[in-house]
């Protein structure tokens, strides 16, 4: 199957230090692409890099067959076709959760605002918040905020998700739920590349699980081999690094 | 009691019209300051040292600078040294705007630097372009964080109008003033009565005010 996203050969600094070297990786529409590895080894950098929240210093993130121009003044029309889900849920502190989910689809891609509130509140259904759609951010949970964003980011029907460590913020007792939203996704096919440090998650999500370090692609494969046959020494050390015994 | 001078002559119609005197005053520095403030704020958190350092001493000296010294030095002080003859209410006007830009462009910073950076990227990570991102997302939240400061601000200019009696206009206080130095024989207690008229009328103009912004402090707490 053809790759939707293809990123080829990016490279990324800040001043002296290189944080994506060179890097390549291909998504096929429909794959849930999960990426670990320590701290500031480019893992967040490269999903921002996607978006262009990010400028690259070379290479190129190539969607649909067409090159994403940072400097392009359709910018944001490709951005419409790529969903992004921040680990600070970033929901718009004026609106409510329901005005928060039609903001978008009504400016950005001009949806009748009936239309989008109808497919908001059938999204907030299906992640167990349809009470909370008058509801302002500050009164929601950390967990509830994160299922908002999610859907918040649905709304536009992006090709491809982006979700950047969206449980890091999280009590642990709020982790599950919003896991268990994208464990959905997931099943209904929606391409994704999901930033996380939870890794028994990403065993249960991922159809393809990837390892960075310093900006390069250590290790890839498909979770069950990745998890329990480490091939590289820096893999092998990364997950023991969350084993105890 | 010292309050039926008030209904002596038009006494009390001349002190509503002093009142009119100060409200036209603060009003017309309070838009002015609002414009220009807007303007000045944006610019506060420029990168440029230099324009960030000229804006910065522009805000100190407006706040070391009791507004009387202000008043004085526009009204009386430039009249010689710089031969320009501007009327009293010019004058006060310029002096209420210069202090009140300096105050609101503080605000608009804060208001500004409170939004974190990743606020305007997940709007654009939505397909928001830059304008729709200023307009739907930001300027709103600019909005409600600083209305009920720059309410605050408001009250506070209007309270300082009374100074102005001090370069020669006649507001509110200065008609109190006139009113009580007329009826010293006749009415020995019109200081008291006027003056608490004098107070009520402040109250009247600044208690609505302070409460709406108390209101929609309340109404858009984040």
């Amino acid at each position: 199957m053809e790759a939707i996203l293809d990123i080829r050969g990016i490279r990324k600094n800040y001043e002296d230090l290189v944080v994506l070297d060179h890097l390549d990786m291909q998504v096929k529409s429909g794959e849930v692409v999960v990426i670990v590895g320590p701290s500031g080894c480019g893992k967040s950098t490269l999903l921002r890099c996607i978006n262009a929240l990010e400028r690259i210093d070379d290479g190129e993130v190539v969607l649909d067959g067409k090159v994403i121009n940072p400097q392009d003044k359709q910018l944001s029309k490709v951005r419409e076709k790529i969903g992004m889900v921040f680990q600070s849920y970033e929901l718009f502190p004026h609106k409510t959760v329901l005005q928060n989910l039609v903001l978008a689809p009504v400016i950005v891609k001009k949806m009748d605002r009936k239309e989008a509130e109808k497919e908001a509140l059938r999204l907030l259904e299906r992640v167990g918040l349809l009470s909370k759609q008058n509801n302002y951010p500050r009164q929601l949970s950390g967990g509830q905020k994160q299922r908002v964003a999610i859907v918040r980011a649905l709304m536009m029907n992006p090709e491809i998700l982006l979700l950047d460590e969206i449980t890091a913020a999280l009590d642990p007792e709020m982790v599950r739920e919003v896991l268990e939203v994208v464990l959905d996704l997931a099943k209904e096919g929606r391409t994704m590349i999901i930033v996380t440090h939870e890794l028994s998650f990403a065993k249960a999500v991922a159809d393809r699980v990837v390892f960075i370090d310093g900006g390069r692609i250590i290790e890839e494969g498909e979770p069950g081999d990745f998890f329990e046959h480490p091939k590289t020494e820096r893999l092998k050390k990364f997950l023991h690094s969350f084993a105890y015994e | 009691m010292g309050f039926e001078v008030l209904l002596k002559g038009n006494n009390l119609a001349r002190l509503l019209g002093g009142l009119g005197v100060a409200l036209k005053i603060s009003l017309l520095s309070v838009c002015i300051s609002l414009i220009l403030g807007t303007v000045l704020g944006s610019l506060m958190n420029d990168r440029h040292p230099l324009i960030k350092g000229v804006l910065r001493g522009y805000l100190e000296i407006v706040r070391i600078m009791p507004q009387l010294v202000l008043l004085f030095l526009a009204y009386f002080g430039t009249t010689r040294v710089l031969g320009i003859n501007i009327s009293a209410q010019t004058a006060s006007i310029l002096v209420f705007s210069f202090w009140g830009t300096a105050e609101m462009s503080d605000l608009v910073r804060g208001a500004l630097s409170g939004i974190p950076p990743i606020q305007y990227e997940s709007s654009m990570a939505l397909g928001f372009s830059d304008f729709q991102t200023l307009v739907h997302i930001i300027i709103p939240q600019i909005v409600r964080r600083m209305i009920p400061l720059s309410i605050n601000l408001i009250t506070r200019m209007i309270k300082t109008t009374s100074l102005i009696m001090m370069i020669g206009i006649v507001e509110v206080l200065k008609v109190g003033q006139q009113i009580i130095e007329a009826n010293r024989k006749s009415d020995p207690n019109a200081a008291f009565g006027i003056y608490f008229t004098v107070f009520i009328l402040y109250f009247a103009v600044c208690w609505p005010i302070s409460k709406l912004s108390r209101y929609l402090e309340k109404k858009w707490e984040a």
